[in-house]
């Protein structure tokens, strides 16, 4: 639990509240001690389109943009997302990635096949992969805007900060009435991954 | 670093930094139009206590109301995006000769990469072209400290300030110490002053003389500015740079010496020339036009610039990298997926209209908004996309090309908020020159594209109070059009009996398409159907997939699982509506010649 420094890239599908996930989780590096920067894009880009932040932190940092090939740490909100922002990842990196599958508009309409064997792919890049589905997760709270701080949740597993940064990030950051349902939904993905040996 | 206490650190984006910095220099007024990525700065700042922040109908404006709160002795501030300030220019050349009384800063927030936005200028030219300082942020704790330095440098200069941000810098967050708020405003009054204030030729050829005095004074101020910094490493590699490219620089070139500019105009010379001389190699690193790069050149400085660092779109640590090594290191994304672009919403008001444009297989001329998002697959409705107001006149044009060829084939179209920013005065001229144009407005009742702002027809303000909103069918008549149509663009039948009608009308005619964007709060809060499949009787024909719609996906079959499906083997798939996704405008039930689209029970 001593990363000095760490690159943490999120991808997934405007909607998903992916920008919501890398705010909080900004937030708890950021009460955990670390200078952090973070970057994301904003506008057209969320009209479901594929969304993507760049999370770094450490000592101090400097660009807000991670490199290819050297992410610690892909947080996927959905499946071929993942698959198309792998190559962030450091050969060393763990990607915890969302089963959920979202069509993108030429599949929708038929021009194109969702791509098969996405977890194959991904587990050739990776040997640290992390399949969960936080969809269910989500939904058996009953609430299925949760999918992010699901994904918070079992993303936190891999990275190195106590529980209560996360949770007082998550109460700064969100509207109180909503701050109950999504402490559930942190803990439900925090379930989803067994606690990793100190030491990563 | 060790951060410092919690209380006083917080996470802002540039764009929360330069509102917090505003509000510690003690700003009071502020103007904007809604602007990737610059938009969320005047949102943040309008939430201090004893501040007065509005939506200008677009960035002229804005810049206006803030140079009159300057006259009166406030200090002021006027956002926009890069392309804002070329409709704000006109004021903003001719503030640069009146100078200021209260400080007053304009912010242009540019889009290397063109993220969210139609070309990627390079804003830095203004500030040469119209001779005013702009300082340049690397973070968003220089975006604050810049901020509030801006409006030092206005008064003491007597000049507006230009602050530059880019997506990098407005749409990144990092950590900020919070600042002291100044001390009250200076005193406020309008002090009658003709010589400064009224640009009749003779006081302006004054003025310009001034200011000319004033840049000289500038460039002796960036030479000992602690924005710009040189700090020494190994000489062999030194780097010139400014902007979110400094970080960049220091994380490809830990080790090199870098000339670090905080101030983008004027450049100081004799720093530029004694950071040459104590490096073997000197190279300018900057995104855009090589604008450090020439006046390094200038100075006859051998230097390294646009033929190694690309002119095109932003830059990154690894861009960097290569450039100055020479040296690439190739990745490898996963190839063959299926592209994510943007697309309008489940249930936007704006599909059934460009599904029945297309229908109609006018030509449409475009304009800037989400509709813009139209243009994609599988609507393909959008021939022209220029700038904000241009479809009315780009449509005009085409008219008057073309004659009477043109009618019953040409269309305008633009959103509320896009309309009353630049579409009017085209308009005007449609009617006052006799055309016949058909113009549709897509009232949504916000400006969407850059995530729901009010607008003069919203009917409330940025502050959150209630005003008279803009009657936009009134406004169409007051100019002239005498055929003014609303029309419900979720009943998709009557909208385009309604267009069919306009089209072949030789005389101009407005056609609103009137229906709330689907992320508007009061909308969500709404109970809405959830449309459903029904799979006995979907043959597949994708009549509905025509919409382009998030929530309508296509389940392909292989000829056996069609007939398992109890389907003609030939059946390629079917539909299937994601009830996770589906908004219940209703637009694809009347789409289905099969009745196969119901009203979900449950």
């Amino acid at each position: 639990m001593t990363q000095a420094r760490g690159n943490v890239f999120l991808a997934g599908v405007g909607g998903q509240g992916a920008l919501l996930a890398s705010e909080v989780l900004g937030e708890a590096f950021l009460l955990g001690g670390y200078d952090v920067k973070k970057s994301e894009v904003h506008g057209m880009a969320q009209r479901g389109g594929a969304v993507t932040t760049h999370l770094r932190y450490g000592p101090k940092v400097f660009s807000p943009l991670i490199e290819p090939g050297t992410a610690d740490l892909l947080i996927a909100f959905e499946k071929m997302e993942a698959l198309r922002f792998a190559h962030f990842l450091s050969p060393e990196g763990a990607a915890v990635v969302n089963a959920q599958e979202i069509m993108p508009p030429s599949v929708a309409t038929g021009r194109e096949r969702y791509p098969e064997r996405i977890e194959e792919r991904l587990a050739g890049v990776t040997p640290n992969l992390y399949m969960v589905d936080a969809l269910a997760a989500a939904l058996s709270l009953r609430e299925v805007r949760a999918v992010n701080m699901v994904m918070v949740g079992a993303a936190s597993r891999l990275l190195p900060l106590p529980e209560t940064c996360y949770l007082e990030a998550l109460r700064g950051r969100l509207p109180e009435r909503i701050v109950g349902v999504n402490e559930k939904a942190f803990r439900a993905g925090r379930a989803l991954l067994a606690p990793r040996g100190a030491g990563r | 670093m060790s951060v410092p206490a919690r209380e006083k650190v917080e996470l802002l984006s540039g764009n929360e930094a330069i509102a917090r910095g505003a509000h510690e220099a003690g700003v009071t007024v502020a103007s904007a139009y809604p602007g990737t990525p610059s938009t969320e700065i005047l949102e943040n700042f309008a939430r201090y206590e004893g501040v007065y922040a509005e939506w200008a109908p677009n960035e002229k404006v804005a810049v206006e109301v803030a140079h009159g709160a300057s006259m009166a002795g406030a200090r002021a501030l006027a956002v926009m995006k890069h392309v804002g300030v070329n409709v704000a220019a006109d004021p903003i050349f001719t503030a640069s000769y009146t100078g200021v009384r209260g400080g007053f800063v304009i912010v242009t927030a540019d889009d290397p990469e063109l993220h969210s936005s139609q070309n990627e200028q390079d804003n830095r030219h203004y500030a040469v072209a119209a001779k005013i300082p702009m300082l340049e942020p690397s973070d968003s704790f220089e975006a604050k400290e810049f901020t509030r330095l801006a409006f030092a440098l206005s008064e003491r200069f007597d000049t507006p300030v230009f602050l530059r941000s880019t997506t990098r810098i407005s749409h990144a967050k990092g950590a900020v110490r919070l600042g002291e708020v100044s001390g009250p405003p200076p005193a406020l009054g309008f002090v009658r002053d003709p010589a400064k204030w009224v640009m009749l030729p003779d006081n302006a050829r004054r003025r310009h003389a001034i200011v000319e005095e004033r840049m000289r004074s500038l460039a002796e101020f960036a030479e000992t500015f602690d924005g710009n910094r040189i700090e020494w490493g190994d000489r062999e590699l030194g780097v010139i740079t400014a902007g979110v490219s400094y970080q960049y620089v220091r994380e490809a070139f830990p080790e090199a010496s870098v000339l670090k500019l905080g101030m983008a105009h004027p450049l100081p010379s004799r720093l530029v020339r004694e950071f040459a001389a104590g490096v073997s190699r000197v190279v300018v690193v900057e995104e855009l036009d090589p604008h450090i790069e020439t006046h390094v050149k200038a100075l006859g400085v051998p230097v390294q610039g646009k033929e190694i660092i690309p002119i095109v779109g932003e830059l990154s640590p690894r861009i960097v990298r290569d450039g100055i090594s020479g040296k690439s290191v190739p990745v490898h994304p996963a190839e063959g997926l299926p592209g994510r672009p943007p697309n309008l919403c489940p249930g936007c008001p704006h599909r059934g209209l460009f599904y029945v444009l297309n229908r109609l297989k006018v030509t449409v001329a475009g304009d800037i908004g989400c509709y813009t998002l139209a243009a994609l697959p599988p609507l393909g409705g959008m021939d022209t996309c220029v700038c904000m107001g241009a479809s009315l006149g780009n449509a005009f044009g085409i008219e008057k090309a073309l004659g009477k060829a043109a009618l019953g084939k040409v269309v305008a179209v633009i959103g509320d908020s896009t309309f009353l920013h630049s579409g009017i005065t085209p308009l005007i001229d449609i009617v006052y020159n006799r055309g016949f144009t058909t113009v549709i407005i897509l009232d949504n009742r916000t400006t969407a594209m850059t995530g729901a702002q009010e607008n003069p027809a919203t009917g409330r303000t940025l502050m959150g109070e209630p005003t008279r909103r803009l009657d936009l069918a009134a406004l169409c008549r007051a100019v002239g059009v005498d055929h003014v149509y609303t029309v419900n663009p979720h009943d998709m039948a009557r909208t385009e009996a309604v267009l069919r009608r306009e089209l072949f009308r030789g005389e101009p005619s407005v056609v609103i398409t009137e229906a709330p964007c689907v992320l508007l709060p009061d909308h969500r809060r709404k109970k809405r159907p959830v449309y459903e499949v029904i799979p006995d009787l979907c043959t597949g024909c994708m009549a509905c997939s025509k919409l382009g719609c998030p929530a309508i996906e296509w389940v392909p079959f292989t000829p056996e699982e069609a007939v398992a499906a109890g389907k003609k083997g030939s059946q390629k798939g079917m539909a299937r509506i994601n009830p996770l996704l589906c908004d219940g405008c209703n637009q694809c039930p009347p789409l289905c010649k099969f009745q196969a689209i119901l009203e979900k029970k449950d």
